[in-house]
């Protein structure tokens, strides 16, 4: 069998409340990956598509996103993996290309989170972790996360301007990428303010500003066998490896507090199927819902030995011009995250970069990339290794 | 219908299973888990099957003696339902041979809670009824 490559990819932008409806929004991302791969919509052979439930009223949005995007008679079936929907999304089209089942498969990512509350998001979200024995507690995403931070903190002396750090660099990027929904600048001294809203606390020791924010998105990534890819794109991006693994939802069937378990693992099998190790990433998206996770994915992805992530923030070296370039698209965390358009979009950066289109945020000359994509809090984890020729 | 488990927590999202005598048994004043009779795994939170020996066949027993911190977060930010409880502490004790996720009683200020500190759980009456169980210092 031949290779599987990614000939297509596109985004809407993201936005704190998108003016329409999710199959117009998905129509965004898929339209943009469409003309980018420079195929017709019928070329498409399946498609797959990916989000959350529950945060709009759709029953088995498949049908209804197929049908909108003139994606009829072909099969189409919906992925679901909280956040990383869209990294098992492409698991899936990667496995439908090379069994020879389908030639050309879209996976098609999206999420519409302003259809309720920010207080019911967290109530949504903190179901996607244990509904009989955690959630009557009153837990939360942010809540979860904090409790790896706390951890981390005792354990290596991570610190609070640590994290914050990370918050500083995303948003730097985030002010330069216009499908961003967070473009203003964030400095240290926003966190040291009692009055600056960056600074309140949500759930100890994170604050709103080492929170990513809510957002409506889609993304599309337009997966194809190597005969397709040959005839439709000039600069194919090859999947070079992949990587996914579970972890027992509950928090009292883990081991590990101050890393992911499911991250590690993912990691693991992709560097394997790859044939590389972790130096050889030249710049990687990583799943920074909060600061605590890009920290901990320096770590769980074999960037920096567990508990020596701070180094590399504090030296830059996950900037543009650093070692290890991370989320230089501004990352969950300012770029947004629209739940299952955010492994998509990951997917997007890394391709963007890897063709040298990524504009003012591209990096110097890369030839692999990474994205790490987790779903719940280390429930799910995704890792995708990407090479150009 | 036996739909005692939706006492459990302040808002509890499960009201069927078969591990509802853990109410029960909250209303006695007991934490418990179950033990697999075939194979003596300990679990917690309670299970009605053993996934290593298939077994159904369980047995209850009481959480008891103390337990260290791994770790805990601090909510003043609430999901849906439960805003009257903030600030509230999650988190997770280590018993030896299980582990326990619940508060930390809200007498124990958040300036002597430590990561490491030994901690036992008893059983909490919520303001509106419902019932939990919290981490609290040991009795001396």
């Amino acid at each position: 069998m031949g290779r599987v490559a990614i000939i297509g990819v596109g985004q809407s932008a993201f936005v704190r409340s998108y003016p329409g409806g999710i199959r117009e929004l998905a129509f965004e991302g898929f339209k943009e990956a469409i003309l980018d791969a420079g195929i017709k919509v019928s070329d498409i052979s399946a498609s797959v598509v990916c989000s959350a439930p529950e945060y709009d009223k759709q029953r088995s949005p498949a049908g209804v996103i197929a049908e909108y995007l003139g994606l009829n008679p072909q099969p189409t079936f919906y992925v679901e993996s909280l956040c990383s929907s869209s990294s098992m999304g492409l698991r899936v089209a990667y496995s439908l290309v090379k069994s020879g089942l389908h030639d050309i498969v879209a996976v098609i990512g999206f999420q519409k989170m302003s259809e309720i509350t920010s207080a019911e998001s967290q109530e949504r979200m903190g179901r996607g972790a244990d509904i009989q024995w955690e959630s009557p507690f009153g837990t939360m995403m942010p809540a979860y996360y904090a409790m790896y931070a706390q951890a981390h903190m005792a354990k290596y002396g991570t610190t609070l301007e640590d994290l914050a750090l990370i918050r500083v660099k995303a948003a730097t990027y985030g002010q330069i990428n216009e499908k961003a929904v967070y473009r203003k600048a964030v400095t240290l001294d926003m966190f040291s303010d009692p009055a600056n809203p960056m600074s309140g606390p949500v759930a100890s020791p994170l604050r709103v500003g080492d929170c990513c924010a809510n957002a409506d998105g889609s993304s599309c990534v337009i997966v194809a066998n190597e005969e397709k890819a040959k005839i439709f794109s000039k600069k194919p991006v090859w999947i070079l490896g992949l990587g996914s693994a579970t972890a027992p939802v509950n928090v009292t069937g883990r081991e590990l507090f101050t890393g992911l378990a499911v991250a590690r693992a993912a990691a693991e099998q992709a560097y394997k199927m790859a044939g590389i190790t972790p130096d050889k990433v030249d710049v990687a998206e990583v799943h920074d819902c909060f600061t605590i996770a890009e920290m901990m994915a320096y770590e769980d992805l074999g960037f920096a030995k567990p508990g020596e992530g701070k180094d590399l923030i504090r030296s830059k070296e996950t900037y543009k011009e650093g070692k290890i370039p991370v989320n230089v698209d501004g990352g969950l965390l300012s770029k947004g995250h629209p739940i299952g358009a955010t492994g998509g979009s990951q997917i997007r950066t890394i391709v963007l970069q890897l063709r040298g289109e990524a504009g003012p945020m591209q990096v110097k000359d890369p030839v692999i990339g990474l994205v790490h994509n987790i779903g719940g809090v280390g429930l799910y984890g995704n890792v995708t290794i990407l090479g150009r020729e | 219908m036996d739909d005692r488990f939706k006492r459990f927590g302040t808002v509890s999202f499960t009201a069927v299973t078969k591990t509802n005598d853990f109410i029960s048994h909250l209303e006695a004043g007991k934490v418990t888990g179950t033990r697999c009779r075939v194979c003596n795994k300990l679990f917690f939170p309670p299970r009605a099957d053993c996934f290593f020996c298939l077994s159904s066949d369980m047995e209850w027993f009481p959480v008891s003696g103390k337990g260290r911190l791994i770790t805990y977060s601090t909510l003043r930010y609430a999901p849906v339902g439960f805003e009257k409880d903030i600030p509230y502490t999650i988190a997770v004790v280590d018993f030896g041979e299980y582990k326990v996720f619940g508060r930390i009683a809200k007498d124990i200020p958040e300036d002597k809670i430590s990561i490491g500190m030994e901690l036992e759980v008893k059983v909490n009456e919520l303001p509106n009824g419902q019932l939990n169980y919290v981490f609290c210092l040991p009795r001396l």
